[in-house]
């Protein structure tokens, strides 16, 4: 293999930013969607937001090949359990199944997760699932190699009474922030945003992703005729 | 092949020519010889409440155990063979405790019973088992509010408002069927429970009452019916029962 080829017989990790945060009523989750294999960018329209059920979301970071197949496995546990519940299932047990998963493998996976999503007890919730397998329930939470840069900005911005709107905006803020600095994060925002009344999708191509200070502004795409 | 059974009787991996699978009638003729169980379902909990024949003069009180916890929030009051009920009872332990850690979420009333149902079924399968001579009454309180289930040998699950197994079961069914268990609360429930055993026990012996509950009292978790409330409620129901035979 010659020099310049040596990236592709690396993994295909994420390099990430990854979030998701509680507003009144929901959450909202935020990704970049770059997914690299060294310094080459393998997808730089990736999804990482996969869904679980029809109300919990999962965002991915780490190895790409790991996190799709521990999603995977979540989702069959999920229908399976709701099947027995005769009932939706709750946030809080996609996140321990996710997270049992994580840890019962750790030595042979290379996983950062974020749970997420609404359920009609507890509302919308956040758990964390950082590399060792630990499980977090939090207000909000960052991931991903992207996180670094945005600690003081998620710590200064996060507000626990935010409106759907605000708490959207914070997130389009604090992902474009984080794929302004970190070089393994990049290209387009997607967000999902859950609450009592289903899910929506956003997402913002990577020209129209907010300009960070110090950044040259996206070249303006040439109009069609 | 003479005799009641007439060869149909031997295995439970047999059906008779009219339907039945005699074994497992005869588990649930084992849990019909047995001292009457109660369950009754209050608008704040569960009440769970077994009348125990005493086996001999020198037993020690309450050595002889009929309620048991599975789970903070379910318990359960057997019917039939005792040493069947301990193993039933160890299998919804294993439930509950398997499901809380695999879930991270207390088990479901209804899933813990229809566990329960599947688990009692098994032993209707096959040649090489006979089934378990016990009733189940399973008490549970979470998110779905109070529930009582019933769990035959049989394997059969059903929930109820309140239903009776042992020997005096048609006598208690109809005392319960009287009450209006959507007003009762459990404090009321157990003198309800406790006038309906003494009701039933048709024996010169005395017995010893056994009461459980599950209800916001006892902050929605099964237990044994503290002894200072049994006693009062022993003593409502003599002296309601008294004064009904005064009456006639």
């Amino acid at each position: 293999m010659d020099g310049t080829m040596q990236d592709l017989a690396l993994p295909v990790s994420m390099g990430t930013t990854i979030m998701a945060a509680s507003f009144d009523g929901g959450v909202v989750m935020g990704a970049d969607s770059r997914t690299s294999t060294g310094a080459y960018i393998a997808n730089r329209v990736t999804d990482k937001i996969t869904p679980l059920t029809d109300s919990i979301y999962i965002c991915r970071s780490g190895s790409a090949a790991d996190t799709q197949n521990l999603s995977r496995y979540v989702q069959l546990f999920l229908e399976q359990h709701s099947m027995e519940l005769g009932d939706e299932a709750e946030v809080k047990t996609a996140a321990k199944l996710a997270q049992m998963m994580a840890y019962q493998n750790k030595n042979m996976l290379q996983a950062g997760l974020i749970v997420a999503g609404w359920d009609r007890h507890e509302g919308g919730s956040v758990y964390a699932i950082p590399l060792g397998g630990t499980l977090v329930r939090t207000p909000f939470t960052i991931g991903g190699s992207g996180s670094a840069y945005i600690y003081g900005l998620c710590d200064k911005l996060w507000r626990p009474d935010m409106s759907e709107a605000d708490c959207q905006a914070f997130v389009v803020k604090a992902v474009s922030h984080a794929m302004a600095r970190d070089g393994s994060s990049g290209g387009c925002i997607r967000t999902v945003t859950i609450s009592k009344d289903g899910v929506k999708r956003n997402f913002i191509p990577g020209d129209s992703v907010p300009v960070a200070a110090g950044e040259l502004p996206a070249p303006v795409r040439a109009v069609q005729a | 092949m003479s005799g009641i059974g007439s060869g149909y009787d031997l295995s439970a991996s047999t059906f008779s020519p009219d339907g039945r699978i005699f074994q497992t009638d005869y588990a649930q003729k084992a849990v019909d010889n047995s001292g009457t169980v109660v369950g009754i379902k209050c608008k704040d909990g569960v009440v769970l409440g077994a009348e125990k024949l005493i086996i001999s003069k020198m037993l020690e009180e309450n050595s002889n155990r009929r309620t048991f916890p599975v789970d903070r929030h379910a318990g359960v009051a057997v019917a039939g063979v005792a040493a069947d009920g301990r193993s039933i009872v160890s299998r919804a332990m294993a439930e509950a405790n398997n499901y809380k850690n695999f879930y991270g979420d207390p088990i479901p009333g209804h899933v813990l019973a229809e566990r329960l149902g599947s688990f009692v079924h098994l032993f209707n399968l096959y040649s090489s088992v006979r089934p378990y001579g016990v009733c189940t009454l399973l008490a549970t309180y979470g998110k779905e509010g109070p529930q009582l289930y019933l769990v035959e040998p049989s394997g059969t699950t059903h929930r109820y408002f309140g239903t009776a197994v042992g020997k005096g079961r048609q006598g208690a069914k109809n005392e319960i069927e009287k009450l209006k268990l959507e007003e009762l609360s459990c404090q009321e429930g157990i003198k309800a429970v406790a006038k309906i055993l003494h009701q039933v026990h048709d024996e010169e012996k005395g017995f010893e009452m056994e009461l459980a509950w599950i209800c916001d009292e006892s902050k929605r978790q099964f237990q044994r019916v503290p002894q200072p409330l049994v006693d009062a409620a022993e003593a409502a129901a003599k002296a309601a029962l008294e004064a009904e035979d005064m009456d006639d």
